[in-house]
């Protein structure tokens, strides 16, 4: 895709379908009720795929625009912060995981998805000034693994489905 | 079909099983090698807002916020804390499991309320050590 109006419009599609899948989760019952909070990350799905197909640059505005907006919908400020930690830090690794070349998709978004958390737990721990809080990393980590799995296999589907020439 | 595993699905193994060794032995630690504490710490903010002794029942009412229209019941009963209602919209303070080890925490983000064990040492060791 060479027009820049074009990609503005994908990226803006890319934007909405993020807020659905954002929505959908919401809705959706709490995944693991003995931690609350916790969320497969399913917007995720899109950033990998833009990851993949278009870039860094491309997937980074998709993913700050889809952060600001959720926040602005279904969280607060503080949730704004967290999202924002999270989503700076995972995709910066992911970034450089795939310029490394050693993991394929799955691993790179098992590699996001546990950084994500990270992220949030050092807002956290900023915000509330207290390392306490670090303990949650134990549960997170093993969630945010099986979340990037199921992540990077719908991302990598995605990418391997969608014609070149359609995006 | 190809018998071998390609080199980047072992090295997505391998990052795999690092992440959950690292947690399995975080989980490990957190719930068998830490000693049970005697007081816990209320932190609202980032300032200290009160330290409590376990070993005796009581319960607290913690109000924070501007016009302390956040509210926080702290109930500790048993040798073992935990929040018993809680303004918050999550509800996660409320649904933690009670905590009574050395650095266990309890924490209301919304109200940025933290309650944490801690174990004091009353006798032997100096407070500072230089």
């Amino acid at each position: 895709m060479k027009n820049k109006s074009k990609s503005v419009a994908f990226a803006g599609i890319c934007v909405a379908l993020a807020l659905i899948l954002a929505y959908i989760e919401v809705l959706l019952p709490p995944l693991f009720s003995a931690v609350p909070g916790i969320k497969m990350g399913l917007p995720n799905i899109i950033i990998v795929f833009l990851l993949y197909r278009r870039g860094p640059v491309f997937a980074g505005i998709v993913s700050l625009l889809r952060i600001l907006l959720v926040s602005m919908l279904f969280g607060n400020v503080m949730a704004l912060l967290y999202s924002l930690a999270g989503g700076i830090l995972s995709l910066a690794v992911m970034v450089i995981l795939k310029k490394l070349n050693a993991l394929s998709p799955v691993g790179v978004s098992v590699a996001g998805g546990v950084t994500h958390n990270v992220g949030q737990i050092m807002m956290a721990v900023l915000l509330l000034d207290t390392v306490q809080i670090g303990y949650y990393l134990v549960v997170l980590a093993i969630t945010g693994t099986i979340a990037g799995i199921v992540i990077g296999l719908c991302g990598v589907l995605l990418v391997k489905r969608i014609p070149q020439k359609l995006i | 079909m190809k018998k071998e595993i390609p080199k980047k699905h072992r090295n997505d193994i391998i990052l795999i099983a690092c992440v959950l060794l690292v947690a399995a032995v975080g989980f490990v630690y957190l719930n068998f090698f830490r000693s049970e504490g005697n007081t816990v710490t209320v932190t609202v903010d980032g300032t200290e807002y009160g330290v409590y002794s376990l070993s005796e029942n009581r319960t607290e009412d913690i109000y924070t916020g501007g016009d302390n229209q956040h509210h926080n019941r702290l109930v500790i009963k048993d040798g073992k804390a935990y929040m018993e209602t809680a303004s918050c919209p999550d509800g996660i303070c409320v649904a933690h499991k009670p905590v009574f080890r050395d650095g266990e925490s309890i924490i209301c983000l919304p109200n940025r309320v933290v309650v944490t064990v801690d174990l004091a040492d009353e006798t032997e060791t100096p407070d500072i050590i230089m």
